[in-house]
């Protein structure tokens, strides 16, 4: 343990101290009136770090004997997940001031739960997997639950926890038994016990229970559960961030745990994960037919993509991680304009989140509808818009990696998934007319809806150059 | 004399009663926070083991993690059990249900 240890760990090390920081000061001083402030500086500090991990040159290092790694993988993880951070963080502000939910430990909790995801993505040891997951899971349960007078917020709270619990007592158990069976904790040391041929028993059991808690976080169906209620329970805010950079950083580690720690055994994880794949993407193009509320659908929406991201993954390659790389950045592009969409409906004041209540809106706000539009054919992967070249990604990825069956049935889901996402341009075009939601207050959701509908658009000539970041990022995972 | 296997087996079995108790009660939720605190024990004595088998001190490092957030963790669902209470009047698991779909 040296200072320069502690050097690789200053991004973290600064945002904790300032979350701290902010906590004591909030705490000691006059409370909630600090707490827009604190939105703000929160936000750009978020703004700062991303911007001097993502431009300042940097080569891969590691802290603490491989127990934390810094290379270029966990630095596009970092940018993905503060940027999306900051953006929920700007987005959300006006909405919780206008319901009271502006309390100071809303951003306290928010920067904690980064740190936790920026250890996630750095993890090189099982211990801090664990750290990482469990500062990041718990501040979420709390934000989940912030609404504390509403039934629906605390219900959602309690479900999450519970679920996030079981979750990470299957993680936990299965990490007892890698550690068992393997001699160490340490990925580097797991990979090397890995012999050419199968995994022992012991080992394959602890790989399976470690996917199963993964994938409760990353909500990949059989282990959905908690997602459209969570979704549905929390205030839209806070589930525009569950649905952007947690679900980064659990996708993100759940790729350096297959390739650091079980790299030599791509044989029995692939057909783990493309079960996991195939069943998120009919699930959630399926289950989301019947929804009317615009939270459940994005949750199951998310489901269906994380079934995409999986398939990357699947491929056990590194073309196959650059997809998913490619595919969670564009994911979360798209995520943070619905959901700038999604907190500006209102009727009277009130949130609304039926997806009804859009009937005819193209008539009045025909800007935002175009918009909306856009987003929506993006998330459903309709050809010359960026959502599409995602897709393409993870799709040749798998073709590559001689998962043909799996291609196929992501174009199918694909099909079947686009029907609900055409739905709700079908009610915003052709409704019938209804009571009008209110014109949006607020130029700043209007702006983010807007950016991130002409990201899908103009991002089709180049995806503004995230491949070749991603394509080194998967090459320091997959050698 | 008892082996390796013997605690394995008395985690595993603990495993399992608290991911059952998780799924088949319909009581109360307290039951719930106590099957969680079961599994995560379940897992400490499978580190433990390990540790003592292996002659190598990280498991039980590990444990000593595993207890300090196990703690933090339990703080927390009470405290989301409490706000819950005071909305909802009960902690019974079949009311709980004011979502679904």
């Amino acid at each position: 343990m040296s200072a320069a240890d502690f050097s690789v760990l200053l991004p973290e090390t600064i945002l904790a101290v300032f979350a701290m920081g902010a906590l004591l000061t909030a705490v000691y001083t006059r409370k909630d009136e600090m707490a827009q402030m604190l939105v703000w500086s929160s936000a750009a500090i978020l703004l700062l770090i991303a911007m001097w991990i993502g431009l300042a040159p940097h080569d891969n290092r590691s802290a603490f004997g491989g127990m934390f790694i810094d290379d270029a993988y966990s630095r596009f993880a970092k940018v993905m997940i503060l940027l999306s951070t900051a953006a929920v963080l700007v987005m959300s502000q006006d909405y919780m001031r206008r319901r009271g939910l502006l309390r100071f430990e809303y951003p306290v909790l928010i920067i904690l739960a980064s740190v936790g995801m920026m250890v996630m993505v750095s993890a090189g040891d099982l211990m801090v997997i664990y750290m990482g997951l469990e500062l990041q899971s718990l501040s979420l349960y709390v934000v989940a639950a912030l609404r504390r007078d509403s039934v629906k917020s605390t219900e959602a709270g309690l479900k999450y926890f519970v679920l996030g619990a079981l979750s990470s007592g299957m993680l936990l158990y299965g990490a007892s038994l890698t550690y068992g069976y393997a001699g160490t904790t340490r990925f580097d040391g797991i990979v090397s016990t890995l012999g050419a041929d199968n995994l022992p028993l012991g080992l394959l059991f602890g790989l399976v229970f470690l996917a199963a808690g993964l994938a409760f976080k990353i909500s990949a169906a059989p282990f959905h559960m908690w997602t459209p209620d969570v979704y549905e329970g929390s205030p839209t805010a806070i589930t525009a961030f569950f649905a952007t950079a947690p679900k980064v950083a659990a996708i993100l580690l759940f790729g350096r745990l297959l390739h650091g720690a079980f790299g030599g055994a791509v044989a029995d994880w692939q057909q783990i994960l493309a079960f996991l794949s195939v069943i998120s993407m009919f699930l959630g193009a399926i289950a989301a037919i019947g929804q009317r509320n615009i939270k459940r659908l994005m949750a199951y929406s998310s489901i269906a993509h994380m079934g995409y991201a999986l398939m990357g993954l699947a491929a056990g390659s590194a073309a196959g991680v650059q997809a998913m790389l490619i595919y969670m950045a564009i994911y979360v592009t798209m995520n943070i304009g619905t959901f700038a969409f999604i907190m500006s409906m209102e009727r009277n004041g009130q949130p609304v989140t039926d997806i009804a209540s859009l009937n005819l809106y193209a008539r009045q706000d025909p800007l935002r509808a175009l918009a909306m539009l856009v987003l929506m054919f993006s998330l459903a992967g309709v050809p010359p818009l960026v959502g599409f070249f995602g897709k393409l990604y993870v799709l040749t990825a798998a073709m590559q990696a001689g998962l043909v069956w799996l291609a196929i049935a992501g174009v199918v889901a694909s099909v079947i998934g686009a029907f609900y996402y055409l739905r709700v341009v079908y009610y915003m075009y052709f409704g019938e007319e209804g009571e009008a939601l209110d014109t949006p207050r607020e130029s700043l959701l209007s702006l983010f809806v807007l950016a991130s509908a002409a990201a899908m658009v103009f991002g089709v000539f180049n995806l503004f150059g995230i491949e070749a970041p991603a394509a080194v990022a998967a090459a320091t995972l997959v050698p | 004399m008892i082996g390796l296997e013997h605690y394995l087996t008395v985690a595993a079995a603990l495993f399992i009663i608290g991911i059952f108790g998780l799924f088949l009660n319909r009581k109360n939720v307290i039951i719930i926070l106590m099957s969680i605190e079961l599994m995560l024990l379940a897992v400490n004595i499978n580190l433990v083991a390990f540790s003592a088998f292996l002659g190598d001190l990280t498991g039980q490092i590990f444990t000593m993690f595993v207890l300090t957030v196990a703690a933090a963790e339990a703080a927390i669902g009470l405290a989301i059990l409490v706000c819950f209470f005071r909305n909802r009047g009960t902690i019974a698991v079949e009311d709980v249900s004011n979502m679904k779909g």
